[in-house]
């Protein structure tokens, strides 16, 4: 087997059973960076640093001595601030930025011997759902359409991540969700995703978007590696006094294979208008297999659910405008000159911010601005109340909930890019979560007919991980998704 | 009221983004075609419902009032695009 095609759990098993070194798998995936840098997956690449890591974790594991994530390599959503690593978030504005600082999520993985092979690609900010956004061009997913070889979008904004990952260059990504991007790329390019409950890992040392939804997370190839992930970046920080302080769980120990007697929602707004047939089919497939494994299916309602798009476009902005506040062209990245402060302010913003970006600001500045306060931004936070309170309340009767990730497959660089609003429903199916702050992953279940994946999300209540993952595996033995995309054979 | 070129304008000028007169119209346009698709929350009764300011149902952990980093000034500065003396540098303030 290629070194590159071996999960997490795998390559664990190998390298301590001295099958082969952290050096030779690192070398393997670097090499594929090189291969594959045609997707664009990567904004800075760090060879050097992911071979310094790997000889490192041999020594580790000559020693006896390896950690959860000894010699793994890893891609970094470039979001995440990494000390002396040039951070962009995919923006002009962040033009040479070295952190003086790592994040607590970065840092935990290296904590466990994870390697950084480096920077991956992005919405600029994380706004967008397609990776076409970013100031350092746009992505291209590793899958094609059967018969058809225009470029795909490989979903967003973690879309490097997933690229990476998909394309057998990183064995595991690191993510952010703030209203579905790790969980749909991860559907669009046939991976795991999951973004874990609010609050479950620091976001300290995450370029913030919308810090009442924003959570770091993982894209892997199966569930299991989603575990190992999820337990090496979660945990109390006293930098982020948001972060929980309950203890963390072995997430892989949660993997019993046994769901019998779980009870499962299926909400029946979640069948949208204009929803390919086949992802209706798909989900009643998904039912059946949880059925199949011993679980229970019950009807459920989130009578809210259209409502959760309009009001995250409320707050989501609302937050960005004041977070983005801060590049203003004084402490760090680009600054354009002005013949007053003022000016520089207004010149250095309006060249470092792409459109989409400026659109949110404006959006956000408007629905914070005095006389729509309160019936915006009020409004919707308190229509974000009635809508976790109705997961809640499902939650009373259900343990996890069964819904599509999104309501299309990928799609093809220039579709759906004229209308702000056409590309914000991708995100209708996993929106309402961020704004409930439950945790939910996405796993690959099948194929569209013109040979694309599509992702089942399973959703759980606030911090119970455990639930979801083991639900997910579930899910994932039943599907046997083996497909690989088209431009790794 | 409705987005036009003067609302652009006002809020550009409130996020310090510099819009040139061009694009306002393009922009009014957007802006409202979003306003009008979020104004459906207005459809949802929402009398006597709390705003939701946190997600999670936790208390806010306490930590000693102690200083627990800084003393790094040429690390903070590294990343200035302009700085002199140990201070961040901007076009002049006062006359």
């Amino acid at each position: 087997m290629e070194l590159c095609d071996l999960t997490i759990a795998q390559a664990r098993d190998g390298l301590g059973a001295r099958r082969f070194s952290a050096r030779e798998l690192t070398e393997a995936h670097v090499k594929a960076m090189e291969v594959a840098r045609g997707l664009n997956a990567f904004i800075t690449e760090t060879p050097e640093r992911a071979l310094i890591d790997a000889a490192r974790a041999d020594v580790r594991i000559a020693a006896g001595d390896a950690r959860a994530l000894e010699g793994i390599p890893l891609a970094i959503k470039d979001l995440f601030c990494t000390e002396g690593v040039l951070t962009t978030a995919a923006s002009h504005i962040l033009d040479g930025f070295k952190p003086p600082y790592e994040s607590t999520v970065t840092a935990k993985l290296w904590a466990q011997g994870a390697g950084m092979l480096g920077k991956a690609n992005l919405d600029e900010f994380a706004m967008g759902s397609s990776n076409i956004t970013s100031y350092y061009g746009a992505v291209r997913s590793p899958w094609r359409r059967r018969g058809d070889d225009r470029p795909l979008v490989p979903g967003g904004s973690s879309g490097g991540s997933a690229a990476a990952v998909a394309a057998r260059i990183a064995m595991a990504a690191l993510g952010t969700d703030t209203g579905g991007s790790i969980r749909q790329p991860a559907s669009f390019t046939g991976l795991v995703g999951m973004k874990p409950t609010y609050g479950r890992c620091s976001r300290w040392g995450i370029v913030a978007f919308a810090s009442s939804l924003d959570q770091a997370g993982s894209l892997t190839r199966t569930v299991r590696d989603s575990a190992i992930m999820l337990r090496a970046m979660s945990g109390h920080d006293p930098k982020d006094s948001t972060s929980a302080t309950l203890p963390v769980p072995d997430y892989e120990a949660a993997l019993t294979g046994n769901i019998r007697g779980l009870r499962f929602g299926v909400p029946k707004e979640y069948r949208v208008e204009g929803m390919p047939a086949e992802i209706e089919k798909l989900w009643q497939t998904g039912i059946e297999w949880l059925r199949a494994a011993g679980a229970e299916p019950v009807d459920i309602n989130l009578k809210l659910t259209k409502y959760a798009l309009p009001t995250y476009y409320i707050i989501a902005p609302a937050e960005a405008s004041s977070n983005l506040a801060r590049y203003d062209g004084v402490r760090f990245g680009l600054r354009v000159e002005g013949k007053s402060i003022e000016e520089m302010y207004e010149a250095t913003r309006a060249e470092g911010f792409g459109d989409e970006v400026k659109r949110r600001i404006l959006i956000g500045t408007y629905v914070l601005s005095a006389g729509y306060y309160d019936a915006y931004y009020l409004k919707a936070q308190r229509v974000r109340a009635l809508i976790a309170a109705d997961f809640k309340r499902a939650f009373e009767t259900v343990d996890v909930i069964l819904t599509p990730t999104a309501p299309n497959a990928a799609f093809a660089v220039g579709e759906k890019m004229d209308d702000p609003l056409a590309m914000y429903l991708n995100d209708v199916f996993t929106v309402p979560i961020s704004l409930a702050g439950l945790p939910a992953i996405s796993v690959p279940a099948g194929l569209s007919s013109e040979g694309l994946p599509l992702g089942l999300q399973v959703i759980g209540r606030a911090f119970d991980e455990e639930t979801v993952l083991r639900a997910a595996e579930s899910l994932e033995r039943a599907a046997n998704f083996t497909a690989r995309p088209p431009v790794l054979s | 009221m409705s987005i036009d070129k003067a609302t652009v304008a006002h809020i550009a000028a409130l996020a310090r983004i510099r819009v040139p007169e061009a694009d306002r119209e393009r922009l009014a346009g957007e802006l409202r075609k979003i306003v009008a698709w979020i104004e459906q929350l207005d459809e949802i009764d929402t009398t006597g419902v709390e705003p939701m300011a946190s997600v999670v149902e936790m208390t806010t952990p306490q930590r000693p009032d102690a200083v627990n980093d800084g003393d790094c000034r040429d690390k903070v500065l590294a990343n200035a695009p302009a700085a002199s003396h140990g201070f961040f540098t901007v076009p002049k303030v006062v006359e």
